[in-house]
């Protein structure tokens, strides 16, 4: 059997001075990052008020409250549940629908292959920024001041919040687009229109769909929460019977909500397979 | 100019034509069906929301107006002429936000925990049992659906008005959805590793710890930053239903109409969604090079 050359440390050291003698910084990065994130994590914990016997009281009541809430039992008001959840929905369907109709031109103009300046590009995704950085639970309170109390609110709050999410969305779809196509339109003549119409939707409407059908299973989540403000929806009733205690109401409400997100997720997934093939969906 | 294009035999071309067409016309009758049945859709929705046009154009000037009425101050000017009277709770409402972010800190850092404690038990190569894998998946499921404020309501009522229902809902809630991130990068690993680890004897805790660990942790840290954004976010409501941070101090200034707070409060919340968005952008750019930033 050979053996190997016996290593010479020093030859080593001189060729790969990066693995032997890293500097300083380099070493003390690490733990200095996690006596920092700790040291953050225990003043959070301190500054919030955690004490071990609030921990525990709560505890204590959230088991009884877990008891309470068994069997789930809607009581008589299970065709006024049914309704509310019927109201969620549709405010989810409607709310993205908008939200896409009102964003697929705009993101033409937030997109690098189609708005060539920057100084035209900056200003409206700054504006998509904006809009998406704002809750919908909060585009639900301002809406609620305009068109009152109710589903309609809800819906106007998830059209408002998702545009600036499909803005940005739909304008990376559409800078991932493959240029090819649009110069073979522009080569047989086509104007501006006619190579985003037979250039550019062709390749990216599949991706948009993908992503609407996705944001109309996440909307069904948001919108069981907006009803929380007065925005319509099965959020309304849960809100009010935990605030009156009625705890396997509130739990008949929760598992209705669940099965309603799981039985969406399952169309979305079918349809969206059937939208875009085998792919997988990013 | 002479061409190179062979024409086909006319019966030939009508043959073709014929096919053609049929095979767009399938195509067409599937598109407009499916179009008209998302119609239909979309207007029982349109029902079912109580969807009222009238009011919708008859107020609509009252949405513009609104953002007319929170960037004016009480005595008329434009908010942006006196910095002063505009930001006028400025210490008090830097101290929310303080809180607000705190909040989310604390509640990504619990999360994280429980994530990286349960998320091996959910991936598919890595579960010891799969009666476990299938708990695991389920509890995780719940931690994810229920919305983080339906917890903070609930919490609220158990721990009392304050920020410890805000961290404990975000934490559930951050649980559940970084468990499910957590153990898909856990089932694209390469197991050869494991093999390798196993191949010595080791149990299963150290194929965990020297196998599989050191090719997940990059992808980790990145989704509890993308979390912690996203949480920044969901801690500003968390004060409409009593559970900390600056959300109780802007539904106030909603419901009582002072405007110009609101649209104080509200540029300061965006603001700093936007530097956190930054931050963890540049913090994750260091992490792992600039390719990861997706």
């Amino acid at each position: 059997m050979s053996r190997l050359p016996a290593p010479d440390q020093l030859e080593l050291r001189a060729r790969y001075p990066h693995v032997f003698d890293r500097p300083v910084s380099a070493r003390l990065a690490t733990p200095v990052m996690i006596v920092l994130a700790f040291g953050i994590f225990s003043f959070g914990l301190v500054d919030l008020d955690f004490s071990p016997t609030r921990l525990l009281s709560g505890l204590d009541q959230l088991g009884w409250i877990t008891l309470m809430m068994l069997p789930p039992d809607p009581g008589s008001s299970l065709p006024l549940y049914l309704k509310a959840l019927g109201e969620t929905l549709s405010i989810a369907l409607l709310g993205t629908t908008l939200a896409a109709v009102f964003a697929l031109p705009i993101s033409l103009l937030a997109a690098r292959n189609i708005v060539r300046s920057n100084f035209l590009r900056f200003p409206v995704r700054r504006v998509l920024d904006s809009i998406r950085g704002v809750d919908t639970l909060i585009w639900a309170l301002v809406w609620i001041n305009v068109v009152g109390l109710g589903p309609f609110a809800g819906v106007l709050a998830i059209a408002v919040s998702d545009f600036g999410a499909f803005g940005k969305l739909f304008s990376e779809a559409i800078e991932a687009a493959d240029q090819k196509q649009v110069e073979g339109i522009r080569a047989s003549g086509g104007n501006a229109l006619h190579e985003i119409r037979f250039g550019l939707m062709p390749q990216v409407l599949p991706v948009i769909a993908g992503q609407v059908l996705y944001f109309i299973e996440s909307n069904t989540r948001s919108a069981t929460i907006i009803g929380i403000v007065g925005a319509g929806g099965i959020g309304l009733q849960l809100a009010e019977q935990i605030r009156v205690l009625e705890w396997q109401k509130v739990s008949f409400l929760i598992l209705m909500i669940l099965v309603a997100v799981a039985a969406i997720d399952w169309i979305s997934g079918k349809l969206r397979f059937a939208i875009i093939g085998q792919r997988a969906v990013t | 100019m002479t061409s190179a294009v062979s024409v086909l035999q006319s019966q030939q071309l009508a043959a073709l034509n014929a096919t053609y067409r049929k095979a767009v016309a399938r195509k067409r009758l599937r598109f407009t069906l499916s179009a008209a049945v998302f119609f239909a859709a979309l207007v029982i929705a349109g029902i079912g929301a109580e969807v009222n046009l009238r009011t919708f154009f008859t107020r609509f000037y009252s949405f513009v107006s609104y953002f007319d009425r929170i960037l004016s101050l009480e005595n008329g000017a434009r908010v942006w002429t006196d910095f002063a009277e505009w930001f006028w709770g400025l210490r008090k409402w830097l101290r929310l936000l303080g809180e607000t972010i705190l909040i989310s800190y604390v509640g990504t850092a619990i999360g994280v925990v429980f994530a990286f404690a349960t998320n091996f038990f959910a991936a598919e190569n890595t579960s010891p049992a799969s009666w476990l894998r299938f708990v695991v998946r389920r509890l995780l499921e719940f931690a994810r659906t229920v919305p983080g404020i339906v917890f903070a309501l609930i919490f609220v009522i158990a721990f009392g008005l304050g920020p410890m229902a805000g961290v404990l809902a975000i934490a559930i809630h951050s649980t559940g959805a970084l468990g499910k991130q957590f153990s898909e990068i856990v089932e694209n690993v390469d197991m050869k590793p494991v093999e390798g680890v196993r191949s010595t004897g080791a149990s299963w805790l150290s194929c965990m710890r020297f196998a599989v660990l050191p090719q997940v942790i990059a992808g980790y840290a990145s989704y509890a930053l993308l979390r912690f954004e996203i949480n920044v976010r969901e801690a500003s409501v968390m004060g409409f239903v009593g559970a900390g941070g600056i959300g109780q101090e802007l539904i106030v200034a909603i419901r009582k109409f002072y405007y110009s707070d609101v649209s104080a409060i509200l540029v300061m919340i965006v603001v700093t969604v936007f530097c956190i968005d930054i931050g963890t952008g540049w913090i994750r750019g260091r992490m792992f090079g600039k390719e990861t930033r997706t």
